[in-house]
C-alpha cells in the first residue's frame, strides 16, 4: 500500500473516530431574536451598557454593510449564508456576576476542564520558586460565547499598570483609548466581514500596555462557540505604546454540530516606537464532518499596525480546524525600520478549505518583512495561500522574504499559491519562492531503512516540514499545536 | 449602397460600430461572430471604464485605449521589413492585411481572408481581447504543417501604420513529427491597436519553437492573444522579448493535454517611459509527466510598469508533473513599478512544482567591483543587465535569431544611454 493511500485511510478513522472535543454544555442563554437590523444593533449595544459614540460607530458600520457584497474571490464554496437566520447576541445568563471563581457556573468550569484550559490560578510549572511562577502564568480572559466570564489575574496585571479586559468593560471604563484606536486599523468598511463585526460584535479582549512596560506574563484567550444558531463576532484591540512588549495567545475549539456557524472576528494591533506584538492563534474550531456536513465558517480580518519606528508585529498561526476558514493576517509597516512577521502552518483534511495568507505592506523607510507558510492538503480539502507584498515608493532598502510550501498527501486535494508582488521602489527587495509537493520518497527511504516505522517516517518529515513555524510559537503553545497536528493527521503522523 | 459611415466612436462603442458597419463582409463563421460580439458587448475593454474589475487584467487597464479615435486600416506604402538571415520563409502583414509583394510564403501557407478557421481552443466568451479579435479578425495567417515534414523556419513580420486598429487571426498546425521554428516580429509607427489571437496545435512528436520580438510603436497599443495545445511529445519552445508599445500584453494559454509534453514559454521585457508591458501565462498541466519550464526577465527604466501574471494548473490527472517559474525584475529607476502574481493550482499529489520571484534593484557590490577596475558607470550598468538578461536569452538556440534579438536589446540599451 502507498504511503498516499494508507495517509488517506489513517485520516479517515481520526475523522471517523469523531471529534475529540466536540461536546456540549448546557447552560441557559440569552438570546437575542434572529435576524440582522438597526434594532438589535441597538439592542446589542445597550446590553453592553456602551456609550451613544459607540452605537453610532455601530449603525455606521451597520449602513457600511448593507451597501458591500459579500467577497467572491477566494477559493472557497458554501451555500450562501442567510444572515437574517442568525442569532447576533447570545449571552450566559447571569446569576449576579461571579466574583470569583468559585461563583463562576461549574458546568463552564467542567467544559474547560475537559478541553484542559488551566483557568484556576496555579503554578504551572511544579518545583519553581513561586516568583518565578508568577512571571510564568497566563491570565485567562476566557470568552464563553460572547460574554467574558472570567477573568483572572487582574492583580498581577494592574501593578505593571497594563489594561487587559473584555472590549466591552474598556469601552465603558477606558473609552478614550478605544474611542481613539478602534476601526483605526481594520476601518468599518474595510471589508465585508469586518463591516459585519463592526456593527454587531459582542465581545473580545481589550489589552494596553504602557509606555516602556514588558507585560509581566503571556496573555492568551480562549473562544468557544457554544449556543446554536449563533454567530462569534469578537473585536479584539491590542495597542503597544512606546517600547512596550506583549506575547498574546489565542486558541479555541468548539463543539460538535451539524448546523454551520459562522465567525467573523476581528483583531487590530497598534505598535508603537520599538514596541513589539507577538500575537499566536491556534485554531481548531470544528472543521465538519468526513463528508463535509457541518462545521465552522472562519471569516477574520487581522491586521497590525507598525506605527513606531522599530516596531515589530508578529502572527504565527496554526490552523487545523473550520469547515472554511478565509483569513490574511497581515502588517502595515509604516514604522521606519519596523518589523512584519507571519509564520503559518494551515491543515486541512476531508472536504476543509482554507484561504489564508498574509498582507506585508512596506511604507517605512528600512522596513523588513518575512513570510513562512506551510500548508498542508489531505482528503478531498483545499488549500490556498494567498498574499501580498507591496513595496510603496518611499519604502527605501525595505527588504522582504517569503517562503510558501506546500504539501499534497492523497490524490484528492489542492494546493494553491496565489502571492502578489508589487514594487515601486528600486531599492527595495523582495524575494519569493514557492514549492508544492509531496512527501519525497527518498526521505521516506532514508527514515525506513534506519528502522522507524513509515507512519514514524511520515510524522517526523511532517513535523520536519513545519519546523520554521513551531518553533516560533511561545513554548505553551507549541505542545499543543503539536498535538494538533498530530490528531489532525493520525494515522500518517503517529 | 449609398450607406454613409457614422462618425468614429472611441472604446468599445467604436470597434462594435466597426463591427456592425461589416456585418456579411467578413469571411467565415457569422454566428461565431455576432456571439463574440455579445460577449464583448458585454465585457468591454478590460479596464477601459467603469464597471465589474477583471482580476486576469488587474494590474493592466486599457483606459487610454478606450479613449482611441481609429480609423479603418489602410494599405500604406511602407518600406521592406528586415529579411532574416537564413530566413527562406516570409509572410508579411501590414495593418493586418497579407501583403503578397512583401512576402515569399511557404508551401503550407493559407491566408484566414481566403480560408477562415477561427480554430477550436479560444475562448472569446471569457476573454475580451479575444471576443474583439473574433468579431472583426479580417486577415492573418494559416500555416499546416504535414507530419513527419520539418517546416523550416518562417518569418511572420505585423507592420502597423496608425491610427488604425487590426485583429489578426493566425493559426499553426503541426501534425504528428512535424517541427519547425518561427519568427514573429511586431512594429510599426504611430498610434495603432495590434490585437491578434494565434492558435497553435502542437502534435504528437511535433516540436514548434517560437520566438516573438515585439516592438511596437511607444505609441501603439500591442495586445496578442496565444493558445497552443500540445499533444503528447510535443514540445512547444517560445521566447517573448517585449519592447515596444505604450499598452503591450502578451497573454499566452498553454495546455499540455498529452502526457510528456513540454512546453517553454520564457520571455524578457524591457521597459522605458511611461510605457506598460504585462506577459501573462496560463500553462496547464492536463496529463501526466509534463514538463514546463518559464524564467521571466524584466528591466524597467523611467516611469515603466511591468507586469507579470503566471499561473501553472495541475489537473488530478496530471502526475509526475515537473513545473517550474521564475520571475525576476530590475527596477533601474525611482520611478519604475513591477507587479508580479505567480500562482499555483495543484490538484495532483505526486508533481514538483515551484515558482520564484525577485524584485530589486542592480546590486551595489557588483557596481563597486566594475567600477572600481575602471569601468564607467554606465557601462557598468550595462554589463550587469547584459548578464541578466543573458539567461533569458540563452534558451534561444537558433543564432540568427539570437543575433536579432541581441541587436533589439543593443537598440534599446542605446537608447537609454543617449
Amino acid at each position: 500500500m502507498s504511503v498516499a493511500a494508507e495517509t488517506l485511510d489513517a485520516v479517515q478513522s481520526v475523522t471517523e473516530s469523531g471529534y475529540k472535543w466536540g461536546f456540549e454544555t448546557n447552560i441557559e442563554m440569552d438570546l437575542a431574536p434572529k435576524g440582522l437590523n438597526e434594532d438589535i444593533i441597538r439592542l446589542i449595544s445597550e446590553r453592553k451598557e456602551e456609550p451613544s459614540w459607540m452605537l453610532d460607530w455601530r449603525l455606521k458600520a451597520y449602513a457600511a454593510w448593507l451597501k458591500m457584497e459579500e467577497p467572491e474571490w477566494a477559493r472557497v464554496d458554501h451555500p450562501p449564508i442567510d444572515y437574517q437566520d442568525l442569532h447576533y447576541y447570545a449571552a450566559p445568563k447571569k446569576k449576579n456576576g461571579p466574583k470569583s471563581l468559585d461563583e463562576v457556573d461549574p458546568e463552564l468550569l467542567k467544559m474547560y476542564e475537559k478541553l484542559g484550559i488551566p483557568l484556576k490560578e496555579r503554578a504551572i510549572l511544579a518545583g519553581v520558586d513561586p516568583d518565578e511562577v508568577e512571571e510564568r502564568q497566563i491570565a485567562v480572559d476566557a470568552v464563553f460565547d460572547s460574554v467574558s466570564v472570567a477573568t483572572t489575574f487582574q492583580e498581577t496585571l494592574k501593578k505593571s499598570g497594563v489594561i487587559f479586559c473584555p472590549i466591552s468593560e474598556a469601552v465603558r471604563n477606558h473609552p478614550d483609548l478605544v474611542k481613539q484606536y478602534i476601526g483605526s486599523v481594520v476601518p468599518i468598511g474595510d471589508n465585508y466581514f469586518a463591516a459585519l463585526n463592526s456593527a454587531v460584535f459582542t465581545d473580545g479582549s481589550f489589552v494596553y500596555i504602557p509606555k516602556g512596560v514588558r507585560c509581566p506574563m503571556e496573555l492568551s484567550t480562549y473562544f468557544r462557540i457554544n449556543a446554536r444558531n449563533t454567530g462569534q463576532f469578537e473585536r479584539t484591540l491590542i495597542i503597544a505604546e512606546a517600547g512596550a512588549h506583549v506575547s498574546y495567545l489565542e486558541g479555541c475549539t468548539a463543539p460538535q454540530r451539524d448546523e454551520n456557524q459562522l465567525h467573523a472576528a476581528v483583531v487590530e494591533l497598534v505598535a508603537m516606537d520599538d514596541a513589539s506584538i507577538k500575537y499566536s492563534t491556534v485554531q481548531n474550531w470544528y472543521p465538519g464532518d468526513a463528508d463535509g456536513k457541518g462545521g465552522i465558517y472562519n471569516f477574520v480580518t487581522k491586521r497590525g499596525a507598525c506605527r513606531g519606528a522599530r516596531s515589530k508585529i508578529s502572527w504565527t498561526q496554526v490552523e487545523t480546524g473550520s469547515a472554511i476558514t478565509w483569513k490574511y493576517p497581515s502588517c502595515v509597516l509604516l514604522g521606519e525600520d519596523s518589523v512584519g512577521e507571519f509564520y503559518s502552518v494551515a491543515v486541512t483534511t476531508n472536504h476543509q478549505q482554507a484561504d489564508t495568507g498574509t498582507k506585508m505592506i512596506h511604507i517605512g523607510k528600512g522596513s523588513r518583512s518575512t513570510v513562512v507558510s506551510k500548508g498542508i492538503s489531505a482528503g478531498r480539502s483545499n488549500n490556498t495561500y494567498r498574499g501580498l507584498v507591496r513595496m510603496a515608493k518611499t519604502a527605501d532598502n525595505a527588504r522582504n522574504f517569503t517562503q510558501c510550501d506546500s504539501l499534497l498527501i492523497g490524490a484528492a486535494c489542492g494546493a494553491h499559491t496565489v502571492p502578489y508582488i508589487e514594487s515601486r521602489n528600486p531599492t527595495a527587495k523582495v524575494e519569493h519562492e514557492a514549492t508544492t509537493s509531496k512527501i519525497a520518497e527518498d526521505q521516506l527511504f532514508y527514515c525506513r531503512q534506519r528502522g522507524l516505522s513509515e507512519e514514524d517516517a511520515v510524522n517526523l518529515i511532517v513535523n520536519g516540514f513545519c519546523k520554521d513555524v513551531l518553533k516560533e510559537l511561545p513554548m505553551e503553545f507549541a505542545v499543543e499545536a503539536q498535538k494538533l497536528l498530530a490528531v489532525s493527521l493520525e494515522g500518517s503522523v503517529g | 449602397m449609398n450607406a454613409v459611415s457614422p462618425p468614429p466612436r472611441p472604446g468599445a462603442a467604436g470597434f462594435l460600430a466597426r463591427y456592425e458597419s461589416l456585418i456579411g463582409a467578413l469571411p467565415g463563421d457569422s454566428a461565431l461572430r455576432a456571439a463574440a460580439a455579445a460577449a464583448f458587448r458585454a465585457a468591454g475593454l478590460p479596464g477601459g471604464g467603469p464597471g465589474r474589475r477583471i482580476e486576469a487584467w488587474k494590474y493592466t487597464a486599457l483606459r487610454p485605449l478606450a479613449d482611441m479615435l481609429f480609423a479603418p486600416a489602410q494599405a500604406p506604402d511602407i518600406a521592406e521589413p528586415p529579411t532574416l538571415a537564413g530566413a527562406a520563409a516570409k509572410v508579411v502583414f501590414v495593418n493586418g492585411a497579407y501583403r503578397a509583394a512583401m512576402s515569399a510564403p511557404p508551401a503550407f501557407f493559407a491566408r484566414f481572408a481566403d480560408r477562415p478557421d477561427f480554430g477550436t481552443l479560444s475562448w472569446p466568451d471569457r476573454e475580451p481581447m479575444t471576443a474583439l479579435n473574433t468579431m472583426l479578425a479580417a486577415d492573418g495567417m494559416t500555416l499546416d504543417i504535414p507530419a513527419n515534414t520539418d517546416g523550416g523556419t518562417v518569418h511572420l513580420a505585423s507592420i502597423g501604420v496608425g491610427p488604425t486598429a487590426f485583429h489578426p487571426r493566425h493559426l499553426v498546425r503541426l501534425a504528428p513529427g512535424a517541427s519547425l521554428t518561427l519568427l514573429e516580429t511586431a512594429n510599426g509607427t504611430g498610434p495603432y491597436l495590434h490585437n491578434p489571437v494565434t492558435e497553435i496545435h502542437v502534435g504528437a512528436g511535433a516540436r514548434l519553437i517560437h520566438v516573438r520580438l515585439q516592438n511596437e510603436d511607444i505609441a501603439a497599443f500591442g495586445l496578442s492573444t496565444l493558445y497552443a495545445d500540445i499533444a503528447e511529445h510535443g514540445t512547444y519552445d517560445s521566447f517573448s522579448l517585449n519592447l515596444g508599445g505604450r499598452i503591450a500584453r502578451a497573454e499566452i494559454r498553454a495546455t499540455l493535454s498529452g502526457p510528456h509534453a513540454t512546453a517553454h514559454l520564457n520571455a524578457a521585457q524591457l521597459l522605458t517611459g511611461t510605457q506598460h508591458s504585462d506577459f501573462t501565462t496560463v500553462v496547464r498541466h492536463a496529463e501526466p509527466h509534463g514538463a514546463s519550464r518559464q524564467t521571466v526577465k524584466n528591466v524597467l527604466a523611467g516611469q515603466s510598469r511591468g507586469v507579470f501574471q503566471g499561473r501553472i494548473e495541475v489537473a488530478r490527472d496530471a502526475q509526475k508533473t515537473d513545473g517550474y517559474q521564475m520571475n525576476q525584475a530590475l527596477l533601474l529607476s525611482p520611478d519604475a513599478e513591477m507587479d508580479c502574481k505567480p500562482e499555483l493550482e495543484i490538484f495532483a499529489d505526486d508533481v514538483k512544482c515551484s515558482h520564484g520571484a525577485t524584485i530589486g534593484a542592480l546590486d551595489a557590490d557588483q557596481i563597486f567591483y566594475l567600477r572600481s577596475r575602471g569601468v564607467p558607470a554606465a557601462e557598468a550598468r550595462a554589463i550587469l543587465v547584459r548578464a541578466f538578461l543573458t539567461e533569458a536569452i540563452d534558451a534561444v538556440a537558433d543564432d540568427a535569431i539570437r543575433a536579432l534579438l541581441e541587436a533589439g536589446i543593443a537598440g534599446w540599451w542605446d537608447n537609454q544611454a543617449a
